[in-house]
């Protein structure tokens, strides 16, 4: 199934954030196959980083550890062929430049495509230098970014990556980093409305600080659905039945 | 003098990879810090302070015991006497004022030795402004005598407990606390490292030092530079700034000194430009340590002020582009140029200028020619390991 489908068929939508290789090295295809099992529309597998300076505590526990236990990104992208004969829902990445670089742009978007990759979302790659130095590799190959937005983004600014987008646009529901609970304020439901009222061409999916059932019904309300990430690298920290916990917890999410 | 490109390249490197939620930030300090940094009345306080609050002009000594050992004459460019010891308050002053321009009323900063901690620290109480101080765990046990300093002032000190818990983590909780806090809190990074506009602005905050040198040397020589300059670089800003001067004018030799812990080859080594290769951390591309997974690595110097996997993106241009050279020394080199500066000129330098005064057995320096080195701090933050290293 193409992201696209998705948008255009459905509402309401849960994508489920994970760090590759945590809390064991080969999690990553099983965490997969329990997300698909328990429903979760798309997924984004998250490339561990050293210094990953988006996120809090919880992403940053799950990236020294899925490290620690051997993970690297030539052995994502095995881990996810396998995954593409195992699940069918549509995989974005998430993580930070300096792995990318390092194993090569050309080579990472070219694994990309082997893997049936869509989308990446790097933070740390702003716009500007995405479009003065790596476009052409991403779009040759059908590969595209996910830019994000904040309460501080502008409205021209937020114009420009929206007319810049292929997939969506990922919007960051406070300024912070992932995994604090987003307060339940004026300024951010006035935040909600100026994007909702903009009438995007991209769809838009709410992230950062979306932890449980009312968390995710209230972004719904403005957006086409909410990332969780945090709340379920918590959840399944020790768990001994990955996909039970993982049903459980979509579950309690959708409600 | 160099600048960067509008959009913070030198040459290659540099740039701002930033995440969105501190593009505002950023972007609002590019459009204004230029304008800040030139207008008179900014200009005047920082002048004015630099004066009679760090204590600058800095002397430029003749060391006439060092020069007759080396039969060469050696210039100190005396950055250890500034108030809280040593260069880091030129940056710091420079910055606290830009924040109070800005209407900033917090203040944060990361910090390895602690030396910029008790620099930014300092200016805070000065300013009587909120000041949080990140610092890695492991370094906030390796350096008490500076954490109570901090405390002391004011500030609150608060560990970086993610990743190796040292300099790199402290920076990443800076940045992460800038994320957090993006409208009141202006964020005072340390060295010419970080997302575009910090390089630009710490080398500029303290390219007074090699003017200085510049102005001084001319004083005391009737000559209109040094054949030589030399620093030490770990972020690259006491380099950078006594440097700045002299960067189109290829007749001065420029010299760094990297340190090279253990050895170039021991893997136990915070040289990022012999040692390292190129990609991007906190915000800028540059050279920096890490391993063939794009991870960055912990690098290891006996110095902590050293201790960092990357440098300004302005030394790897120079770098590249032939026009410094940077030469490692490792930990052993340093002592013995600590030890050998301390009795031969009674000064005792900080184990990061240590580096630098070590070049002096690492080239060939001519009779009659003029070697500028920048001590850029005292070495009493240091004593435990000189006290463990020489027995005293």
């Amino acid at each position: 199934m193409r992201l696209t489908n998705i948008f255009n068929n459905k509402s309401d939508l849960l994508s489920v954030y994970f760090t590759a290789g945590f809390p064991e090295l080969n999690s990553t295809i099983s965490v997969l196959e329990a997300l698909e099992n328990a429903g979760v529309d798309f997924v984004e597998v998250g490339m561990p980083f050293s210094d990953p300076v988006a996120d809090g505590p919880t992403i940053q526990g799950s990236s020294t550890h899925a490290l620690n236990n051997g993970i690297s990104l030539k052995l994502l992208f095995e881990q996810l062929e396998e995954a593409k004969k195992r699940v069918s829902f549509p995989l974005i990445l998430m993580g930070y430049f300096n792995p990318i670089l390092k194993f090569g742009v050309e080579r990472f978007v070219e694994r990309c495509v082997e893997c049936d990759i869509q989308g990446v979302i790097l933070p740390d790659m702003p716009y500007e230098i995405y479009d003065e130095k790596y476009r052409h590799i991403f779009e040759k190959r059908g590969v595209f970014p996910i830019f994000l937005i904040t309460p501080q983004t502008t409205d021209e600014r937020i114009k420009l990556l929206d007319e810049n987008s292929s997939l969506f646009l990922y919007m960051v529901s406070s300024s912070s980093v992932t995994g604090k609970s987003s307060g339940n304020n004026m300024q951010q439901l006035a935040y909600f409305k100026r994007v909702a009222e903009m009438k995007l061409k991209s769809p838009v999916m709410t992230g950062f600080g979306i932890s449980d059932n009312k968390s995710f019904k209230r972004v719904c309300g403005y957006t086409n659905g909410a990332i969780i990430g945090s709340a379920y690298v918590s959840a399944i920290k020790n768990s001994v039945d990955i996909e039970s916990d993982t049903l459980s917890f979509v579950k309690r999410i959708r409600g | 003098m160099i600048y960067p490109d509008s959009k913070g390249f030198y040459g290659e490197f540099g740039g701002a990879f930033i995440p969105e939620m501190l593009l505002p930030n950023i972007e609002r300090l590019k459009s204004c810090y230029n304008e800040i940094l030139s207008s008179d009345g900014y200009k005047q306080k920082l002048s004015s302070l630099l004066n009679d609050y760090a204590g600058r002009p800095t002397p430029l000594y003749e060391a006439s015991n060092l020069s007759s050992f080396y039969n060469t004459n050696v210039w100190l460019k005396r950055e250890d006497l500034n108030h809280t010891g040593s260069h880091k308050i030129n940056n710091t002053i420079g910055q606290i004022l830009l924040a109070k321009e800005l209407g900033r009323t917090r203040i944060i900063a990361e910090t390895g030795a602690g030396q910029h901690g008790v620099a930014t620290a300092t200016v805070a109480a000065l300013m009587n402004m909120e000041c949080v101080v990140y610092m890695g765990e492991v370094d906030i046990e390796r350096q008490a005598p500076n954490v109570a300093r901090m405390k002391m002032l004011g500030a609150e000190v608060r560990p970086a407990v993610s990743g190796s818990r040292t300099l790199k983590d402290a920076t990443n909780e800076a940045l992460r606390d800038w994320i957090n806090n993006p409208t009141d809190t202006f964020y005072i990074i340390g060295s010419v490292v970080g997302p575009h506009p910090y390089p630009d602005i710490v080398t500029r905050l303290q390219s007074v030092i090699g003017i200085e040198i510049e102005e001084h040397f001319r004083l005391k020589t009737g000559k209109d530079y040094p054949d030589y300059v030399l620093s030490c670089v770990g972020g690259g800003s006491n380099a950078a700034g006594s440097f700045f001067p002299f960067i189109n004018n290829d007749n001065v030799t420029l010299l760094g000194a990297e340190a090279a812990g253990l050895g170039e080859k021991s893997g136990k080594t915070a040289a990022s430009m012999a040692c390292g290769d190129k990609g991007v951390i906190h915000g800028s591309f540059t050279y920096l340590m890490q391993n063939d997974d794009g991870q960055i690595t912990e690098p290891y110097s006996l110095s902590a002020g050293l201790d960092y996997p990357g440098v300004g993106p302005l030394h790897s241009f120079l770098k590249v582009s032939n026009r410094a050279q940077y030469i490692p020394v490792s930990d052993k080199e340093a002592l013995d140029a600590a030890l050998q500066l301390t009795r031969l000129e009674g000064i005792v330098p900080a184990l990061e200028s240590a580096h630098a005064l070590a070049l002096l057995n690492k080239r060939e320096f001519l009779h009659g020619e003029n070697v500028v080195i920048t001590v850029s701090g005292r070495g009493d933050k240091d004593m435990q390991t000189y006290m463990r290293e020489f027995n005293l």
